[in-house]
């Protein structure tokens, strides 16, 4: 799974409740992301958030999904199928093979 | 125009008239069976009733048992056996079940649910609770059926369009099992109502549509300590949560989260997409809905939730997502537990019974809105009337014959929502496509622009009109063109049709059809 050079890892980032019309359509991606942030830290969910907004992201509403320099309210970031908040939010380190599932809340009923 | 409308609330009255009257002649004849049943004798107490029940045809039993009646006659059902005898036999699937058996589904009797929201989710959930035998079930809506509605709300019909929401399901429920004591609550849920409507009930579902209303709904349940059961759905995706379980005073830990621990903020307005706007398909709003009502069965007929040490336990917090694209179709992910910071359930809790009671907490407000669309000047607009007039008209000053390929009509709707139906000789170029497209300055190209645009360019003086549902995308998308320079700087007009595809069918072409 994980690059050669080992530099950057593999990580599956996924969409739901509508996210994925940001994304092309696209509910699941694989994506190849740098080991350590600009400032030499180990990468986590809050560098990940920025990387897709800048790298990831085609449509031009990024507010739709960031607001303030992080996921905007109304969306739940889920690590390896639990809440964020269960594993330290986005100071969370990311590791090879991890899935970050980004839930849009819904309201219809 | 008032006649029109006094015909529709006629049609409606007389929908609602004959409804009730059915119901009427379906409760006499279902009278007239029990007595029926009654006067055939109660069931048999003596041993032999069983032999004799065996191969030997009815009327001959009844002969003989008519005979024997006399003899020591056995106690009311009533007295000798915890359930009657309808019980028993209509509940016999679920009470064979060692998940709810003799006392659980006691506890369903003595339940009480308040159903809040009698749509898409609180359609199913009724249905599936008033079959259980839930003893109570409150039914909190403040809408009347609409024919839109009935592909997914299954207590509605037809005839019942034009009804409320209320009397339509308690129609439906009361047709399907007459034990249940239904209550309605024909009004919207307010903060003003919420708690003393939410008070009298062991447990809450919401079956609502809007952020708000999940909100207040979340809140009143943690003041008035009520386990709640919540869903959502939209197009082909669904959430679910068991909330404030066990529901424990503010401050305590050991409560479940509610709401706003999940979610502290609401969502900015721009983002919410109504079942109306995103559309729903009526078996994913229906799967969360029986879902919700299966949720409260496990929680109304749990024995004592009470650990060896005396503590109030629930099985631990967690979201159901359910898509009905994927595979698998059905995910469950962690949840966090109380927030330490809760606005509602935390110990530093703000929000209180008075403040809610008192209308002091604007949950509408607190959840935003979306303002009106006015991206564009009034020279940059034109009614459907005065669109029609470029279309079918002869051009007083020219003296031209009207041609459609006079100008360009551009309609932003998404391609699904085209195919249904357009006006003939419009072009198709989804608002999503449009969206898309980076923002930039003055006529400049670039790489990546899609075709529409070199087409557009190819055609420089023909005025362009732009068409949507309502008349906010095609503003917006009118901004984006000139932003994009296909104005050349204004020599060329492009506009919208005011009010979308609704005016024009209001104003110009009453067939177009309303979806
Ligand atoms: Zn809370």
């Amino acid at each position: 799974m994980s690059d050669p050079k080992n530099d950057e890892f593999a990580i599956t980032v996924e969409f739901s409740g509508g996210l994925e019309m940001l994304f092309n359509n696209e509910r699941k991606l694989s994506l190849k992301i740098p080991t350590k942030d600009d400032s030499g830290e180990r990468s986590n969910v809050a560098f990940l958030v920025r990387y897709m907004c800048d790298n990831v992201i085609k449509d031009p509403r990024k507010e739709l999904f960031v607001l303030d320099d992080t996921v905007r309210p109304g969306i739940l970031v889920l690590i390896n199928d639990a809440d964020w908040e269960l594993e330290g939010e986005d100071q969370y380190e990311l590791k090879d093979g991890d899935n970050i599932l980004f839930v849009s809340t819904l309201h219809g009923g | 125009m008032a006649s029109a409308h006094l015909i529709d609330s006629l049609q409606g009255q007389i929908s609602s008239c004959e409804a009730q009257l059915q119901d009427l002649r379906r409760q006499l004849a279902e009278a007239q069976y029990s007595q029926q049943e009654e006067q055939r004798g109660r069931p048999n107490a003596d041993p032999l009733a069983f032999d004799f029940s065996h191969g030997i045809h009815d009327d001959f039993r009844s002969e003989i048992e008519a005979v024997l009646s006399h003899t020591a006659r056995a106690p009311l059902p009533s007295e000798r056996w915890p359930l009657n005898r309808n019980e028993y036999r209509r509940y016999g699937r679920q009470l064979i079940m060692p998940e709810v058996g003799l006392q659980g589904h006691l506890r369903l009797k003595n339940a009480s649910v308040l159903i809040i929201g009698v749509g898409g989710l609180g359609c199913p959930a009724a249905a599936y609770l008033a079959g259980a035998g839930v003893g109570t079930i409150g039914l909190v809506d403040g809408d009347v059926v609409e024919e839109s509605n009935l592909h997914r709300q299954i207590l509605h019909s037809t005839a019942r369009v034009g009804m409320s929401k209320v009397d339509s399901a308690m129609v439906a429920l009361h047709s399907l099992n007459p034990s249940v004591n239904l209550v309605p609550y024909k009004d919207r849920l307010t903060p003003e109502t919420a708690i003393s409507t939410i008070q009298d009930y062991d447990l809450v579902l919401d079956c609502t549509d809007t952020p708000a209303s999940r909100y207040l709904v979340s809140d009143a349940c943690v003041l008035t300590g009520k386990p709640l059961v919540s869903a959502a759905a939209l197009r082909i995706d669904g959430q679910l949560m068991v909330l404030n379980n066990p529901p424990l005073p503010a401050g305590d830990t050991a409560g479940g989260p509610c709401y706003r621990c999940v979610y502290p903020k609401p969502p900015p307005p721009e983002s919410i997409e109504t079942c109306g706007e995103g559309g729903i398909l009526g078996p994913v709003v229906g799967v969360m809905g029986v879902l919700q009502a299966l949720e409260a069965i496990k929680v109304l007929t749990r024995s004592a939730p009470v650990s060896g040490d005396g503590v109030v336990t629930a099985e631990p917090p967690s979201l159901l997502i359910f898509c009905a694209y994927t595979n698998p179709m059905f995910r469950s992910i962690r949840l966090r537990s109380r927030k330490a910071k809760c606005a509602a359930c935390s110990a530093q809790a703000t929000i209180t019974p008075e403040a809610l009671t008192s209308g002091s907490l604007d949950y509408v407000q607190f959840c935003g809105s979306i303002a009106p669309v006015h991206a564009l000047n009034s020279d940059e607009r034109i009614s459907a009337e005065n669109y029609a007039k470029v279309r079918f008209d002869v051009n007083p000053f020219t003296g031209f014959e009207p041609k459609n390929d006079s100008h360009i009509l551009i309609d932003v709707r998404e391609k699904v929502q085209y195919d249904l139906c357009n006006i003939e000789g419009s072009v198709n170029i989804p608002y999503s496509a449009v969206t898309r497209i980076p923002a930039r300055s003055g006529n400049t190209k670039s790489a990546e622009d899609p075709e529409w645009i070199a087409e557009l360019k190819k055609l420089p003086e023909k005025p362009v009109f732009v068409v949507c549902r309502k008349g906010n995308d095609s503003q917006i998308t009118v901004r984006k063109m000139k932003e994009l320079g296909l104005d050349n700087g204004g020599q060329r007009w492009i506009g919208d049709i005011k009010g979308g595809l609704v005016a024009w069918r209001q104003n110009v072409d009453k067939e177009f059809p309303d979806y």
